[in-house]
């Protein structure tokens, strides 16, 4: 059950390999966490994750193959997973891939399985979760959706795209679960530098998985339905987004 | 005809960690005896919603409102034994006896609590050093349980009934209560207000002066640093008799000062003024609820500044010598029972209440917590410091013999969870508690310090409830039903056994 503090004692990771995942883990461990079910598609990278969570203190690490883009399996996966738990207190929706944009302009597939990866597939996986967790009659969705997605840039407009879509449906899941002890939060971080930005040019104000973990600890105790990380981005973002097309497009990036 | 069940989203009074469930209220207890019996899903009962944290909530399963089941069943007015159903409350209770001379032997700083709450909690008042908990005045219980109905009482069965004594309604439905009730000639408190400068003096005053008072209890600044630390409004009283509230006003105490003489001709005046119109009822009581927040505040409402200056002026509002002045009992017992949803002032993210108990003798650990939130600038509203006596046997009743104190803290303050933590693990340390009632945000791991007997109580449960179907999200928060195993919790009606891959072990709380 998820405590007065928002603080979860058992978690479904969609995309367990997530280094912010594996952050806001390792942080949720510390405090209530101590049963998960980490789900993805590499099962030894899972494992890892997994001895991980248990070496800091969780009494259950379940490694589950499951693939996001897989949409037809995601509701029997949802009842298998809060099978596994007993109660599911935090699905993490932390599947994603970043894609190479100059490929995806060019090649259908390639954009498709930016778009399948990031939007469809956890979008769908939400919905299987989002009727489980109302059963259940409690629970939070956190879905890590990116700035990326605020106002899309045409430096990386295909990932920009699947997250803004991935944002948006959040947002309207979030609404229709009002009343029911489900709600969800949407996690708006920056530039991470992570294995995904690897070798390229950090953005202005670029931060580090764990400090978005910490930041989504804050918002979760606070019970605020967006997190934006580093806090600063929802004001810079609120000028970015009015922002008169002819400057954006010039924007650096 | 079997009532009606509505998906219903509940919270505690600390308006935290919503969950939503089937709400049905019966209104016989033949009904009840059916919803408990042919259960296939986690039920527990749910009374008036006074318990601050998520006690009666099932997520997912039923909740059982009981406030439709609140008759009272017989009154002896010879020996003021009362029987009366399990969702009655103590308010309708004391609108009922307290004309007629009786008083309830236990009451909460609130009267919107139902029989069966007070006793699923234990619940304890002002009174505790002298009169202990609420079960110590039960003298036998109906409960509704998975495997039938059962009276038990301290004598024929008195495993159930202490395990039920503060078992958080985990031992089944109270269908009805037998008590006793205590005789008072008036509706009124003699009640005396003095001011403490700092803990020590505050603690010795207590000590002192405690045995002379029936109700006794200190509001803390917990606000207040450096000298100040742990200032505190002391109030105490007895009942009022007949010749305390003579037309003098009252009886002319010993200890005179000339500051006292002034307050206490002004206590005289405001008595008075009740006391002396013709046709006054020494016994009248119809308290009334003077306003209601109408909404939820705004986030933030309540905040360090404006819990600090509330507390000033609470300070300040206070006698420095000791004074002597009959208050109604709704005003003495009941003062936030005059405002209506107070619980909406703390925003839409709630709040919960830190309530812990130390030993005597572990005074330095109630000095350290308030230390600890003061340095920290948690904001709190006025604390409450009293002391208890000797606890009685049930192994989850909450008071044992030492010092408890209470918090209202704004949830969603930053490290608030972090801080009640270390709290927590000191309070451990020193042979103390939390109290379940209050409880929202324990770490599991420390309840079976917290709480040694805890095994015993489950085994006794086990006995009503083999299959596990009484459960509350405070339940499976702290893992009360579960064996040290895991074999058996409240979920598995709905789950089935949970399957539990890279098992560890349970942790040792980390010291």
């Amino acid at each position: 059950m998820n405590d007065a503090t928002g603080m979860p004692q058992s978690a479904v990771v969609i995309g367990g390999t997530s280094e912010i995942a594996g952050a806001l883990l390792q942080a949720l461990v510390r405090r209530r966490l101590r049963r998960v079910v980490l789900a993805g598609r590499d099962e030894q990278a899972l494992a890892k994750v997994a001895a991980h969570l248990q070496a800091a203190g969780a009494e259950q690490a379940t490694v589950m193959a499951f693939d996001v883009t897989e949409v037809a399996g995601h509701a029997a996966f949802a009842g298998e997973a809060a099978r596994a738990l007993g109660q599911v207190d935090m699905v993490l929706v932390a599947a994603g891939i970043l894609g190479e944009q100059s490929e995806s302009e060019t090649d259908p597939e390639a954009a498709a399985r930016v778009l399948t990866t990031n939007q469809t597939g956890p979008a769908a996986a939400m919905v299987a979760f989002a009727a489980e967790l109302r059963r259940q009659g409690h629970g939070r969705i956190v879905v890590l959706s990116s700035v990326a997605g605020i106002r899309v840039r045409q430096a990386n407009f295909v990932y920009g795209a699947s997250k803004a879509g991935l944002d948006g449906f959040a947002q309207g899941l979030s609404d229709s679960l009002a009343g029911s002890g489900v709600s969800v939060t949407i996690v708006r971080p920056g530039f991470v530098r992570t294995r995904m930005t690897a070798g390229m040019d950090p953005a202005p104000l670029a931060t580090t998985a764990e400090a978005v973990a910490a930041d989504i600890v804050r918002a979760l105790e606070r019970g605020s339905p967006v997190v934006w990380s580093p806090p600063a981005m929802r004001w810079i973002f609120a000028v970015l987004r009015v922002l008169p097309r002819s400057l954006w497009r010039r924007l650096p990036g | 005809m079997s009532p009606t069940a509505e998906r219903r989203l509940l919270t505690g009074w600390g308006r935290t960690a919503p969950s939503a469930a089937q709400l049905v209220r019966p209104s016989s207890p033949a009904q009840l005896d059916a919803l408990v019996h042919g259960a296939t899903r986690p039920l527990v009962a749910r009374g008036l919603g006074r318990s601050y944290g998520d006690a009666a909530q099932a997520a997912g399963g039923t909740v059982i409102d009981v406030t439709g089941m609140s008759s009272v069943l017989g009154f002896n007015s010879t020996t003021g034994v009362l029987r009366v159903q399990g969702g009655a409350s103590l308010d309708s209770v004391m609108r009922m006896l307290v004309p007629r001379g009786w008083f309830v032997p236990v009451t909460p700083g609130t009267r919107f609590v139902t029989l069966g709450g007070a006793i699923a909690s234990d619940i304890h008042g002002k009174n505790h050093h002298v009169d202990g908990s609420f079960c110590s005045h039960v003298e036998s219980l109906v409960l509704a349980t998975p495997i039938g109905r059962v009276e038990v009482s301290p004598t024929n069965d008195p495993e159930l009934f202490w395990a039920t004594a503060g078992g958080m309604g985990l031992t089944g439905v109270v269908l009805e209560a037998t008590l006793r009730m205590i005789p008072v000639e008036t509706s009124w408190m003699l009640v005396d207000t003095e001011r403490a400068a700092d803990l020590d003096d505050c603690l010795d005053r207590m000590q002192k002066r405690d045995g002379e008072y029936r109700y006794s209890v200190a509001w803390v600044d917990c606000l207040a640093r450096g000298r100040n630390l742990g200032r505190a409004v002391i109030t105490r009283a007895n009942h009022a008799r007949i010749p305390d509230l003579s037309a003098a006003g009252h009886s002319a105490p010993e200890r005179a000062s000339s500051d006292r003489a002034a307050s206490d001709r002004a206590a005289t005046r405001i008595a008075s003024r009740h006391l002396g119109r013709a046709g006054f009822d020494p016994l009248a009581f119809d308290p009334r609820v003077a306003l209601n927040v109408p909404f939820v505040a705004p986030p933030g409402l309540l905040n360090t500044l404006s819990l600090s200056a509330f507390n000033e002026a609470w300070y300040r509002k206070a006698p420095r010598q000791v004074s002597t002045r009959p208050e109604p009992m709704a005003s003495f017992f009941h003062p936030l029972d005059g405002v209506g949803a107070w619980n909406r002032l703390y925003g839409p993210r709630g709040f919960l209440q830190y309530q812990l108990v130390v030993p005597f003798g572990a005074e330095d650990t109630i000095r350290a917590v308030i230390e600890q939130l003061a340095g920290r600038r948690v904001a709190s509203f006025l604390a409450v410091l009293k002391s208890f006596g000797p606890g009685n046997p049930g192994p989850l009743s909450f008071p044992i013999a030492g010092w408890t104190l209470a918090l209202d803290l704004p949830a969603g303050q930053a490290g608030l969870s972090e801080v009640l933590d270390d709290l927590d693990e000191q309070v451990a340390e020193a042979g103390g508690r939390v109290y379940l009632a209050k409880d929202s945000r324990l770490r599991p791991e420390l309840l079976a310090s917290m709480y040694p007997r805890l095994d015993e109580w489950r085994a006794v449960r086990r006995r009503v409830d083999p299959d596990g179907l009484i459960a509350s999200d405070l339940g499976r928060r702290l893992s009360l039903c579960e064996d040290p195993t895991g074999a058996r919790t409240g979920d598995s009606a709905t789950h089935g056994s949970q399957k539990r891959e890279g098992h560890l072990g349970r942790l040792e709380p980390a010291r």
